[in-house]
């Protein structure tokens, strides 16, 4: 008798269920907070910053940030830290800038040999994190200041400079620094890369064991997850994304400088946070990680379109850090308390 | 006709550097029975069962699973050998969902090659069926997530998971200790419905009720040593509590109890409470 009484009403039951589904998302309150100071900006900038040039200022350096901040995101969600992503880009950067500008070898196995180079320091992250058990934050401050030193004590030694110039093949910029507007080809690399995190993380036995290492790595050991294993991957991940921010850098800009890249260290981990990532782990989506990436740069870029004194724009970053954790946390919460039966 | 039991331990005895943790401990358990193993805090229980799930190995005795002998390298091997253990805090992923937490690690897959993927669907519906089959109905999504579920509710989850995947011996550490009475009652619902499913149960507790309500054989860990084992009905009940308080000891500290209040309360607590009051 129910059934037959609610058969026509299940249409629009459907349409608000699908509804209340998308907000308890944990993307979308990221994406309110996007659209917010989107609208914000539209209000207190000048026209300019709306057109597709004035875009491209904050969609460019986004692009770059997300590619690196989705593979630190998944590292975050299975509960560890990648500081050395800073130093793999200043040293990739460097490492292409010295072998085409300065030793003038073949650009694609300059490529070839830099990708791996970044793996390896991956590969090294990785097993001194799972081996010796010490917190990754710890092991991967060790490895990004090594590389730095080494990057910019290096090319000193070898080239006798700290900067590079070089110019790649035009082959090498289309894959690299091509143009659309001012629009930067790292945007489809971005793409790419989030399709690919997105289907890996909801869609694979690899994504669910990522989760599961975050959310409680005992539980995950217990049911036959190689947890090292899985680990080790994530950070041979994140340091072939920032080997291929350096690249993308050292082709845009015809050269390179060993204090490059510095800023990723801690940018990667507020997009990502921004992003709806859980700090201890277990929790987080891509898509939430790119609009996190996005929403840093719109305000980084933002405010100099606002005529105001840039030196406020870190006191309006950190502001947005604490009201993103805060809102994320709540709709944590919530998606949480929302129980365990359907559509209540 | 004798039985050949699912898990059996002979004379096993387990020593850490110094510390003898376990000595000279035997115990069976057959398909479809209960064994409760009873014991206070300290008393080898922790090692037992390590040494049960394949975590540790004997120092010397045997382990036999299904009258074979077995040495487990890992908890994993044990796992394969059909023994499963559900631990206290339940072995579930509080922000993953039911179905994600359910199949962890043996995760259903559709399609080949690249397009090899998660079969979320049937994870969930399978979570749930299997949830269900064990008498837990308040769950009916099997996309929440798991961190909203009850204690009790969770290590149904365990057990549930534990049971499709073959175990044969399911070892249960404290499953009721976290809970209330009402969730508490749940579990041990649940550990009669595994052993009417014909596995072998050793629940771990140091409940005494929750032990004598589902348990066909009882044995007691004192000080690593097994200091007491009965069939059901062979024991009463008082005679179980005082068993488990140590006897004498619990006699001793009523002693010490009563001497205390015969000295009085400190005059000057006294004042401290008036002036609360």
């Amino acid at each position: 008798m129910a059934t037959t009484l609610e058969a026509p009403a299940r249409d629009t039951v459907n349409v608000r269920r699908s509804l209340t589904n998308m907000i308890y998302r944990p993307e979308f309150s990221v994406l309110i907070g996007f659209i917010a100071i989107y609208v914000f900006f539209l209000v207190t900038t000048q026209p300019v910053f709306h057109s597709l040039a004035g875009t491209s200022t904050w969609i460019d350096p986004a692009a770059e940030l997300g590619i690196v901040s989705i593979p630190v995101g998944f590292l975050m969600i299975a509960g560890e830290f990648d500081l050395s992503v800073g130093s793999v880009v200043a040293f990739s950067s460097m490492f292409l800038a010295a072998w085409v500008g300065y030793f003038h070898y073949n650009i694609w196995l300059g490529l070839a040999i830099d990708v791996v180079l970044a793996a390896l320091v991956g590969l090294t992250n990785g097993i001194l994190v799972t081996r010796t058990k010490l917190p990754s934050f710890i092991v991967t401050l060790g490895t990004q200041l090594l590389l730095t030193g080494i990057t910019l004590g290096g090319s000193t030694v070898i080239t006798g400079s700290s900067s590079i110039d070089m110019t790649a093949t035009a082959p090498v910029r289309a894959l690299f620094s091509s143009n659309w507007n001012q629009f930067n080809v790292s945007i489809l690399w971005l793409a790419g890369i989030a399709v690919l995190g997105h289907h890996i993380l909801t869609n694979t036995r690899t994504g669910n064991w990522i989760t599961a290492i975050g959310g409680d790595i005992e539980t995950a050991n217990r049911a036959g997850v190689q947890t090292a294993r899985v680990r080790i991957g994530l950070f041979i991940s994140t340091s072939v994304a920032a080997a291929l921010v350096g690249i993308i850098q050292a082709v845009e800009y015809n050269g390179s400088a060993a204090s490059n890249g510095q800023v990723y260290v801690f940018n990667a981990i507020i997009a990502a946070v921004i992003g709806g990532v859980l700090l201890t782990g277990g929790f987080g989506t891509i898509i939430g990680v790119v609009l996190g990436a996005m929403t840093y740069q719109l305000v980084t870029q933002g405010i100099y379109f606002t005529g105001w004194d840039t030196d406020w724009s870190n006191a309006l970053i950190g502001g947005l850090l604490l009201l993103a954790v805060l809102s994320n946390n709540w709709f944590r919460k919530a998606t949480i308390a929302r129980g365990v039966k359907k559509g209540s | 006709m004798t039985m050949i039991p699912a898990l059996e331990l002979k004379n096993v005895s387990k020593s850490f550097v110094g510390v003898t943790a376990l000595r000279d401990v035997s115990l069976k358990v057959n398909e479809g029975e209960v064994l409760c193993l009873l014991g206070d805090n300290g008393a080898g229980k922790s090692t037992l069962i390590k040494i049960l799930s394949g975590v540790h190995q004997p120092t010397t005795g045997a382990l036999l699973v299904n009258g074979e002998e077995h040495r487990f390298t890992g908890p994993h091997e044990a796992l394969q050998a059909g023994i499963a253990t559900v631990h206290q805090s339940g072995g579930t992923v509080p922000l993953m969902t039911v179905g994600r937490n359910f199949f962890l690690g043996e995760e259903p897959t559709r399609g080949r090659g690249i397009f090899r993927h998660f079969d979320r669907k049937l994870a969930e519906q399978v979570a749930l069926e299997e949830l269900r089959s064990l008498g837990i109905t308040n769950v009916t999504n099997g996309a929440a997530l798991v961190g909203g579920m009850s204690g009790g509710e969770r290590q149904a989850l365990s057990i549930a998971r534990a049971m499709y995947f073959g175990a044969k011996v399911l070892i249960l550490d404290e499953p009721t200790a976290a809970l209330g009475v009402k969730e508490a009652s749940k579990v041990l619902h649940l550990v009669v419905q595994a052993q009417m499913r014909g596995v072998a149960v050793v629940l771990v507790t140091h409940n005494v009720h929750h032990a004598l309500a589902v348990g066909d054989h009882f044995a007691v860990l004192i000080r690593g040593t097994m200091a007491d084992e009965w069939s059901k009905g062979e024991r009463k009940r008082e005679q179980v509590l005082d068993l488990m308080a140590g006897g004498e000891a619990m006699g001793d500290l009523e002693d010490e109890l009563r001497e205390v209040r015969a000295r009085g309360v400190a005059p000057q607590e006294k004042v401290g409470n008036e002036h609360v009051r």
